[in-house]
């Protein structure tokens, strides 16, 4: 199967980086999935979006994503986000008090963030 | 001769308890510095990201006419973001960054713009207030460990404050009445290592497009050279990237800052360590030869009481 090496970068540290077979992103324009030998690309991710990875092994990976671009060259697609959270080290507790925020973009945020640890309802 | 050796031991005391806390703060500013000098490293990836992305958006967008792209015909006014620490006892660190940062308002204003102050770090804000400069607008508690959205933060006042910039004329404020900035510059200081720390001057914007040599190979490869496909536009795109591109080298500068923080700390309480080590010895070697002298003062006393009593005693 076809690989490209996939990269996600947050602002404060790379949180992931390794091969993968196929990304699924949402950028302004809509949802968008990346297999190997897609066309070059520069997109901007929505606020809240969540972003998945499959891995060559055949694994999932997701994470929210805030304040994301997604770049993609030949052979490597890179994903920049503000802040980026791995599924395993999402706080359910703090996000599912978040939803309840007066802030709409907090309440966005934190229901990304629900729906990669895959708590919702 | 008592009062003098109580008064040395109180001193002595003293300058060990000091001792005692300026090697406290020597060991935490060490243990500090590789997470500081870590979290530098981690920041690079995305820094380095973000760079390739905008070389692809600027080589693939046909007009560069981002405000945050033009130079502007007449500069009148430059902001300058100061980044100082929120603590003390860090040697001339501050007065270091300080000075650079005068430096730079001088040489601005012989430039005849209007030098307009943003600082980070309660030393600064203290600095600029003692004289009372006007400073426009300031952030502070996270010296030491800064984190994205205070560069964020800082980052979108000074954007905000440029594009206002974009329309104003010869008497001031444009059609929008908020009297912005036409250069954003930063002061900060680059850790080079443990031992020296640079404070440098930099312009943030408009930014300095660099377009690639020819004679780099790599760059006029036509595999790195691809027709990008845009979502959304690439001028859109442009728009958003640029001041993140921006408080990416606002977040580059503090966490540099911050590594600087603390090995100028570390250097200021070794010396201080070395130098309260070195008065307890002094201190000690005086207090004993006082110590001494009392002595022999003491013996002398009940010698010559003892003669004089023996004198006084054969006489009778």
């Amino acid at each position: 199967m076809a690989e490209m090496s996939v990269e996600l970068v947050a602002v404060e540290r790379r949180l992931w980086s390794g091969t993968g077979s196929f990304v699924v992103a949402q950028t302004t324009e809509g949802e968008i999935g990346i297999m190997p030998g897609h066309e070059p690309m520069l997109g901007q991710l929505v606020d809240g979006g969540v972003v998945t990875v499959t891995t060559s092994d055949g694994d999932h990976m997701s994470a929210a994503v805030q304040g994301g671009f997604l770049s993609v060259t030949r052979d490597t697609v890179s994903v920049l986000a503000e802040s980026a959270e791995l599924a395993g080290e999402i706080d359910v507790e703090a996000a599912r008090r978040a939803l309840e925020d007066e802030d709409e973009d907090e309440r966005a945020r934190a229901s990304a963030r629900l729906r990669v640890a895959g708590q919702t309802d | 001769m008592a009062a003098q050796l109580r008064e040395l031991r109180a001193r002595i005391k003293s300058t060990k308890s000091v001792g005692k806390i300026t090697k406290a703060m020597e060991l935490i500013a060490t243990s500090r510095i590789s997470k500081a000098q870590a979290r530098v490293e981690a920041a690079r990836p995305y820094s380095e990201e973000i760079t390739n992305v905008l070389q692809a958006l600027a080589t693939a967008s046909t007009n560069l006419d981002n405000p945050l792209l033009v130079e502007r015909d007449h500069p009148k006014r430059a902001a300058v973001l100061v980044v100082t620490s929120d603590k003390g006892l860090c040697g001339g660190y501050n007065s270091n960054v300080l000075r650079t940062a005068e430096e730079l308002v001088s040489l601005l204003q012989e430039q005849g713009k209007e030098p307009v102050l943003y600082v980070i770090g309660v030393k600064g804000l203290n600095y600029f207030r003692f004289r009372d400069r006007k400073v426009t607008d300031s952030w502070t508690g996270f010296s030491d460990q800064p984190h994205y959205h205070n560069a964020a933060e800082a980052g979108e006042a000074l954007v905000d404050s440029f594009l206002a910039g974009a329309d104003d004329d010869e008497h001031g404020a444009g059609p929008d009445g908020i009297p912005g900035v036409d250069e954003i510059h930063v002061v900060y200081t680059e850790f080079r290592s443990m031992l020296t720390q640079t404070p440098v001057a930099k312009r943030v914007a408009p930014l300095e497009i660099e377009y690639a040599g020819e004679g780099d190979s790599e760059s006029s490869a036509p595999s790195l050279l691809p027709s990008y496909d845009f979502e959304p536009s690439a001028e859109t795109l442009l728009g958003a990237l640029l001041p993140k591109y921006i408080y990416t080298r606002i977040f580059a500068a503090l966490l540099e800052s911050a590594a600087s923080e603390l090995a100028a700390r570390r250097t200021a309480m070794k010396a201080a360590s070395d130098n309260a080590n070195e008065l307890v010895d002094t201190l000690t070697r005086e207090a004993n030869q006082a110590r001494q002298a009392q002595i022999t003062q003491e013996i002398s006393e009940i010698v010559g009481g003892a003669n004089a009593l023996a004198t006084a005693g054969s006489e009778e």
